[in-house]
C-alpha cells in the first residue's frame, strides 16, 4: 500500500493526539473500518461455524451427488459442480481454508518485516547495509513466478508449503517501512533515556520500540493478508495447490477444469472469485482506514477546508 | 562539482545493486530446481516414452547432455558453467512440449505480444491512474473524490483472474459472444500487415487488457489522490495560491509534479504484481505470451525455459527499477544531494 497516505472528507475528531481513547471511536465513525470490519466477522463466522450457514447440508460439503452440472435452484441455491457437488456448501466450507491462508501467511510476513527491518535500523552500519540490500533485492525479484517456480518443484498442494512460499516472498515491502519508521525513532529522547537506564537491547525493542510501531505493523498485516489472499488463490487457481482442499482457489480450478463458464455455469465459476475479492475487499477498506485514522499528515489538510 | 560526485556515487550504487541482484536471481534460478524432488531426466523419460519410444538409460543421458544437463558433475562446476552460459546468452534448449527448440526463439515469439499487451496496459494504467488521482486529490471533496476512493479500494482488492471471468462471462460467452476470449489473433487469418488482421489482434487483446486495467488503475489513483492531499498542505503550494497562479498550473506544475514522484519510484516497484497478474490473464485468455509459457513451462517441468523466463522477468523489472530511479534523480534534486 502507500506510504504516504491520508484521510476522506469525512470528519473525523482529532484522533492523533489521543490515540488511546480516540482510536475506537475513530474506527466506529469510518465508514469504511465498519464495512470492511463487518465483512471480516462475517468471513470469520463462516469459518468458524460452516455448518450454521448450510442448513440443507447433511455430513460432507465435497458429497458427491446425482445431479452434474446444474443450475442454481432452490435446491442448490448455487448449482452443482461436474461431479455434482452442491457448490453453495462447497463455498461455504472453503471459507476457513483461505482465512487461514490469509491470517498465518500474513502474520508470518510481518513478524519476519518487523525482525529484519527493526534489526536493520537498530544495529546500523554493516549489518543495516547488508539487510537493507536483502530487502531490496526480495522487493525487486518478481515474486508471483518465483512462487509459482518454488510451489511447483516443493510438490504440489500442501499447505504449508504454500503459507512458507507466501511468507518467504510477502515480507520485504513491510521490513523496509519498518527499517523507515524505526531509523526515524532510533535517537528519540524516551529511547535515549531508556539506554541512559541501562535497559537492553532487546528490552528497549520489545517495550519501547515496538508499541510506538504498532499503527505500522497492524497496516502492514492488512497488506500482506491482501496479498497473501490474492496470490494463494491465483496458485491454486492455476493447479498448484492441493486439488482435493476444500478453498476458493480450489474450487476456480475446478470450475475452470470443468468448464462451469462454457456450460453456462456462471454461478459456480464466479462465486468462489468474489468470495476472494470479498476478502480482499475487506482487508483493503480496513488498510485503507487505518491509513486514515492513524496518518498525522491529515491534521493541515483538515485547517485548510475548514477554513475554506 | 560536489554534486557530480554524489551523482556519480549513487550512479554506481544502482549500477551494483543491478548486478547483485540479477546475480541473486540466476543463483535462485539454478538452485532451486536442484533442490526440488522432481528430476528432469524423469519427465524427459516419460515425455520420450509417450511417443511410443523405447529409451535406454544411455540415450537418455546423451539427449540431457546435450540440454546441458549432467548429473554426475559437480555441482559448482555446473554452477560456473551455467553462469556463464547465462551471461553471454546461451540459454539452452526446451525440454518441455516444444522439445529441442532454442529458449530464444521460444521466448522470441512469446515477447512481442506480451510487451504489446502488457506493457501498453499497464502504461496506459499508469497515466490514467495519475491523471484521475491527480484531479480527484486536488478536488478534494468534490464529486469525483466522494467515488474515487471506495471504487478503487475495491477494485485494487480484486483478484486478476476473476475480472477476467467476469468479463469473459459478461461479454465472451452466451448467445450474442462481442469479443473473443482466447488467443491472440483468429486462427484462420496469416497474419501480416492487413487491416483484417490488426483488427482481428485488436480485438482479441481487448478483454486481456481491459482485465489488466481494471485492476491496475486502483493502486494509482489511490495513491497519487493521497500524495496529491500530503502535497496540497505544503506551503509553497499556499505561497502559489497566494501569488495569484492559475489553479491548472499550481495542480500539475506545483502540486502534481512533487506528488507524482513517489508513484513513479512505486511504479517500479509494483510492476512484480503486474507480472503476476499477466501470468494469470494470459493463462485465462490463452493468450501466447511468456505468462502463458511461464505456466507451460511448469506444467511440464521445462528448466531451461523457467530459469530464461524468470531471468528474464527479472531483468525487465530491475530496468524498469533502474530507469525510475534515474527519472527521479532527474526530477527531483532533492535525490541527488542524498547520495
Amino acid at each position: 500500500m502507500s506510504a504516504i497516505v491520508a484521510g476522506t472528507a469525512a470528519p473525523t475528531p482529532s484522533v492523533t493526539r489521543r490515540p488511546r481513547g480516540g482510536l475506537l471511536r475513530a474506527i466506529l465513525r469510518n465508514r469504511k473500518a465498519m464495512v470492511g470490519a463487518a465483512l471480516l466477522l462475517l468471513f470469520i463466522l463462516l469459518a468458524a461455524f460452516p455448518q450454521l450457514f448450510t442448513p440443507g447440508l447433511h455430513g460432507d460439503p465435497r458429497a458427491i451427488g446425482d445431479v452434474p452440472l446444474a443450475k442454481p435452484s432452490g435446491e442448490h441455491w448455487l448449482g452443482t459442480t461436474g461431479l455434482g457437488q452442491d457448490v453453495y456448501a462447497e463455498l461455504i466450507y472453503s471459507t476457513r481454508e483461505s482465512l487461514v491462508i490469509a491470517v498465518v501467511a500474513g502474520l508470518g510476513a510481518t513478524i519476519l518485516s518487523v525482525i529484519i527491518g527493526v534489526s536493520a535500523a537498530y544495529l546500523g552500519g554493516f549489518a543495516d547495509d547488508g539487510l537493507s540490500m536483502l530487502t531490496d533485492i526480495f522487493l525487486v525479484l518478481p515474486t508471483f513466478p518465483l512462487i509459482i517456480v518454488l510451489a511447483t518443484y516443493a510438490g504440489k498442494g500442501n499447505l504449508t508449503v504454500i503459507i512458507i512460499v507466501l511468507i518467504l516472498t510477502g515480507w520485504s515491502y513491510g521490513a523496509r517501512q519498518m527499517r523507515a519508521q524505526a531509523l526515524s525513532l532510533r535517537n528519540r529522547d524516551f529511547l535515549e533515556s531508556a539506554r541512559v537506564r541501562g535497559e537492553r537491547s532487546s528490552y528497549i525493542i520489545v517495550v519501547e520500540v515496538l508499541p510506538t510501531m504498532i499503527s505500522l505493523i497492524v497496516a502492514n498485516f492488512l497488506g500482506a493478508a491482501l496479498y497473501s489472499v490474492l496470490t494463494a488463490a491465483g496458485l491454486q487457481f492455476l493447479g498448484l495447490g492441493d486439488p482435493n482442499s476444500l478453498s476458493w482457489g480450489t474450487m476456480l480450478y475446478w470450475a475452470q477444469n470443468q468448464g462451469a463458464l462454457v456450460n453456462g455455469l456462471p454461478a459456480w465459476a464466479l462465486s468462489p472469485g468474489l468470495a476472494v475479492a470479498l476478502l480482499g475487499v475487506s482487508f483493503a477498506l480496513l488498510n485503507y482506514a487505518f491509513d486514515e485514522i492513524s496518518n498525522p499528515a491529515l491534521r493541515p489538510v483538515r485547517r485548510r477546508r475548514a477554513k475554506s | 562539482m560536489h554534486e557530480e560526485l554524489v551523482g556519480v556515487r549513487y550512479l554506481i550504487r544502482r549500477l551494483g545493486f543491478f548486478v547483485l541482484t540479477l546475480w541473486a536471481a540466476m543463483t535462485l534460478n539454478f538452485f532451486i530446481p536442484r533442490m526440488m524432488p522432481g528430476s528432469p531426466e524423469e519427465a524427459l523419460r516419460q515425455r520420450l516414452s509417450k511417443g511410443g519410444a523405447v529409451v535406454t538409460p544411455e540415450q537418455l543421458r546423451t539427449v540431457l547432455a546435450e540440454f546441458g544437463f549432467d548429473p554426475d558433475k559437480n555441482i559448482f562446476l555446473q554452477y560456473g558453467e551455467y553462469l556463464r552460459s547465462m551471461v553471454t546468452g546461451h540459454w539452452g534448449v526446451s525440454i518441455g512440449s516444444s522439445l529441442g527448440v532454442p529458449v530464444t526463439t521460444l521466448i522470441g515469439d512469446a515477447l512481442p505480444w506480451t510487451l504489446g499487451l502488457v506493457g501498453l496496459s499497464t502504461v496506459l494504467a499508469f497515466v490514467l491512474g495519475t491523471l484521475i488521482g491527480t484531479v480527484a486529490g486536488w478536488r478534494r471533496g468534490g464529486l469525483i473524490d466522494g467515488i474515487v476512493p471506495p471504487v478503487f479500494i475495491v477494485t485494487s482488492a480484486l483478484p486478476y483472474f476473476w475480472v477476467a471471468l467476469l468479463l469473459i462471462s459478461l461479454f465472451a460467452i452466451g448467445n450474442n459472444p462481442v469479443l473473443p476470449n482466447d488467443f491472440n489473433y483468429d486462427q484462420s487469418l496469416t497474419p501480416g500487415f492487413t487491416g483484417e488482421f490488426i483488427w482481428s489482434v485488436i480485438k482479441h487483446g481487448i478483454l486481456p487488457a481491459g482485465t489488466i486495467l481494471i485492476t491496475a488503475v486502483g493502486g494509482w489513483i489511490l495513491t497519487m489522490r493521497n500524495n496529491m492531499v500530503t502535497t496540497l498542505a505544503e506551503d509553497y503550494v499556499r505561497m502559489a495560491r497566494a501569488k495569484g497562479i492559475p489553479g491548472r498550473r499550481i495542480m500539475f506544475g506545483y502540486a502534481g509534479r512533487n506528488a507524482f514522484l513517489p508513484n513513479l519510484s512505486g511504479f517500479a516497484m509494483s510492476l512484480g504484481f503486474v507480472i503476476s497478474g499477466t501470468i494469470l490473464v494470459e493463462y485465462v485468455f490463452n493468450y501466447p505470451g511468456l505468462g502463458y509459457m511461464f505456466y507451460n513451462a511448469t506444467v511440464s517441468t521445462d528448466y531451461p525455459l523457467l530459469q530464461a523466463l524468470f531471468l528474464l522477468v527479472t531483468l525487465a523489472v530491475l530496468i524498469c527499477v533502474l530507469l525510475c530511479d534515474f527519472a527521479v534523480f532527474l526530477l527531483d534534486p532533492r535525490a541527488r544531494t542524498k547520495g
